[in-house]
């Protein structure tokens, strides 16, 4: 699909200063109250503080990058017109093979870093929000319904969890699928309301939903604790066999005969949201051959036409809310079990907007693309404190520019999933 | 009967603040079928931009209060249309005319990036400003409770509704209030009839922001403090306004505003005033629910 930005015609080196210096102009404008101009706190009075040079190489940076951009779209422009298109995008067998691949290295990853306690956590931490990506892809990837209140699912799980495990002993395992049940629910009592809504009024009915269960979580002290959250919430255990130091009660290291050392529980946990992760995935590719995964992504292209075809379209979006909400509530339950403390601070509308920049750059409905774009999203604050304050801003920045650029995501999968007969070009995923 | 006074006093200044920000909703939603969710954003750069101001001008020494104070407004409306013209810029134009959800998500990008621009440029920090426009006056005291009419809440509301005036005016009496309203009818036509419809929305943006700038300023008057989280609330709350009063329409976005400004006063006053913002929450779902064009919108008829 070409974007209206690349259809300017080609243009002189004098209109192309010409252009350049608008946006110069633009920048400047735009820049002085935020760059140029700040206020610091001196002495308990405000005080304006000014930053010039900074606001002068942005101006600058504004200008020859307006004036690069300007020339690298031109001479893309020139050589589609002089060359025929060539077709773009990985293949798709390409994808499958780098699938597998990164399932490989997840999976033997324990085994090189068992001794690196900080490797395997973070590894934990990107499973967590590609889980969380894969189920948001259910909602919004797949059936085509903008929801920007996923956290407040993720939060059910996992004060499920909590509660279950600390006023009523249940185990993980136990706990699991009712976090799971409680989570759909809310799924439908949010769908429900919401299904006449069209896809903008949907998104931020599901935002304002979010924020309902976040102000509750921190006001109803008496059920979650308030802003203290909950602690002390048990981890789970491998079949049982808890993970601590050698004592009365069989452990894990007993059990096998191994030295009891902390990491085990690292690298259980590991396998543990690994194993998840990876029956959500092949959980949600086979509901796409169904019935089912097929009427969402009909619904996502064209949802009049799937009513005018007799498609009960209430049931196809209670269907996808609940069953999204439900792997939220799964990846929420893992949390909370292996944070062992829970807060509301962990489910505010940023964590729902990560999730969304999560599908939307790896490229709604493409689950490979969740898993690079989770790695790329967890990994890029661990690089440095810089890069941990830029994150947002710079997933904000990315958000517009790959609707603009390539409105599918990175890994467009817009295919769909099943055809009637083998499309002509086998191979080409475009 | 003091506190209640009271309340209705609050809530018709807050609801003005927000029936302001809520016309920029419902005018971009009339004229380009989309919710601007990074309006509430664009309201809070203001509210920045007026406490740069004032500060800047106190250490010039102009300390008139209504000098500075229209100083500080020219100057927010100036800075914050710029930023207006510059989101449908970059972020909307080009995606006319792509999918449903796509403009949706960029506006949702855009709505990141400049609340942790603002973070990272103007530090995460709340900011207090010198008190301004201080005082008020004594209605009357009844049962040991004073109810209080500030000068700040005075210049909100009649600040508002000269505005609303001018703006009713100028959607209705001018050659752009013919285009701007010829575009939400139909914009291929307005189009084929000469009418420069690409500037026609720019337009529109830039006069949302402006109003939001207004809005902006008059909230760092009254409450005195602003941080950078300050659009993400009051942008929904907006946002719910404009639905109640029926989206698209103008008179109907003051009077959604109006309305939940005084519910979320009496709800404050006399529920919780932790549960407000689930107070506006649930509103907003219910008038989805049973309502959806809104009090005084016309009701949408979704064509193929």
């Amino acid at each position: 699909m070409t974007t209206l930005v690349m259809q300017h015609p080609p243009q002189t080196a004098a209109t192309r200063l010409q252009d350049a210096t608008r946006v110069a102009a633009v920048a400047l404008l735009l820049g002085i109250p935020m760059i140029g101009l700040t206020t610091v706190d001196q002495g308990g009075a405000l005080q304006v503080a000014s930053r010039w040079p900074l606001l002068g190489a942005f101006v600058a940076a504004a200008f020859f990058g307006r004036l690069l951009l300007r020339y690298a779209l031109d001479q893309r422009q020139h050589r589609r017109q002089t060359r025929p298109h060539a077709a773009a995008g990985a293949s798709s067998a390409l994808l499958r093979r780098i699938g597998w691949g990164a399932l490989l290295i997840a999976l033997l990853l324990p085994v090189f870093f068992s001794d690196n306690r900080y490797v395997v956590d973070t590894a934990t931490t990107v499973l967590i929000y590609v889980m969380l990506g894969w189920g948001l892809n259910v909602v919004v990837g797949l059936a085509g319904l903008l929801d920007l209140g996923y956290v407040a699912f993720y939060a059910v799980g996992a004060y499920t969890y909590a509660l279950l495990s600390t006023q009523f002993g249940w185990g993980f395992w136990q706990a699991l699928p009712v976090a799971g049940a409680i989570a759909a629910t809310f799924g439908v009592i949010l769908g429900w309301p919401t299904l006449r809504l069209r896809g903008d009024y949907l998104a931020i009915v599901t935002l304002g939903f979010g924020e309902i269960i976040r102000i509750i979580l921190v006001n109803w002290s008496e059920l979650s604790g308030g802003p203290n959250g909950i602690t002390s919430i048990p981890r789970p255990s491998f079949f049982g066999l808890p993970f601590k130091p050698a004592g009365d009660e069989a452990t894990f290291a007993a059990f096998f005969g191994l030295e009891y050392s902390p990491s085990q529980r690292i690298i259980f946990l590991y396998y543990l949201i690994l194993v998840l992760a990876l029956l959500t995935n092949l959980f949600v590719s086979r509901l796409r051959q169904l019935p089912i995964g097929r009427a969402w992504e009909a619904m996502r292209e064209d949802e009049i036409a799937c009513k005018a075809l007799g498609m009960n379209v209430t049931n196809v979006k209670l269907s996808a809310f609940a069953l999204g909400a439900m792997l939220g509530g799964f990846a929420g339950v893992f949390f909370a079990a292996r944070q062992g403390f829970i807060s509301p601070e962990s489910f505010t509308f940023n964590e729902s907007a990560i999730i969304l920049a999560i599908v939307v750059l790896g490229g709604m409905g493409s689950q490979l693309g969740v898993v690079l774009a989770s790695l790329v999203l967890v990994l890029l604050p661990e690089l440095g404190r810089d890069f941990a304050e830029y994150r947002m801003l710079l997933f904000g920045a990315a958000m517009i520019l790959i609707m603009i650029w390539k409105p599918g995501g990175i890994l467009a999968h817009r295919e769909p999933t099943l055809r009637h007969q083998p499309p002509v070009a086998a191979g080409a995923s475009q | 009967m003091g506190l209640a006074l009271q309340q209705l006093i609050n809530g018709l200044t807050l609801g003005a603040v927000y029936g302001l920000i809520a016309i920029g909703y419902t005018m971009v939603y009339g004229i380009i079928g989309m919710i601007n969710f990074a309006h509430g954003d664009i309201y809070m750069v203001s509210a920045f931009i007026a406490v740069t101001s004032f500060t800047a001008l106190a250490m010039f020494g102009i300390t008139s209060v209504p000098l500075s104070l229209l100083l500080v407004l020219l100057v927010a409306v100036l800075f914050t249309s710029v930023y207006g013209w510059t989101v449908e810029r970059t972020a909307y134009r080009p995606l006319r005319g792509s999918t449903r959800l796509a403009p949706l998500i960029s506006a949702i990008g855009m709505s990141i990036f400049l609340q942790n621009m603002v973070q990272l440029t103007q530090g995460a920090r709340v900011k207090p400003i010198a008190p301004t426009l201080v005082g008020g006056i004594d209605l009357f005291t009844a049962d040991g409770f004073t109810v209080r009419l500030a000068h700040s809440q005075i210049l909100i509301v009649v600040v508002t509704v000269a505005l609303m005036a001018g703006f009713t005016g100028l959607i209705s009496h001018t050659a752009f209030g013919r285009q701007q309203r010829a575009c939400e009818q139909d914009r291929t036509m307005t189009a084929l009839l000469g009418i420069d419809v690409d500037r026609t929305i720019s337009l529109t943006f830039m006069l949302g922001a402006a109003l939001a700038a207004i809005a902006g300023v008059m909230v760092t008057v009254y409450y005195g403090v602003v941080d950078f989280f300050i659009g993400f609330v009051a942008g929904i709350k907006a946002f719910t306004a404009a639905v109640l009063g029926g989206i698209g329409s103008l008179p109907g976005a003051m009077l959604g505003g109006l309305i939940i400004g005084l519910i979320e006063a009496y709800w404050a006053a006399y529920l919780s005033a932790e549960y407000k913002d689930v107070a506006t929450f649930a509103i907003l779902i219910l008038v989805l629910m049973f309502r959806p064009s809104g009090l005084l919108g016309r009701p949408e008829v979704e064509k193929v």
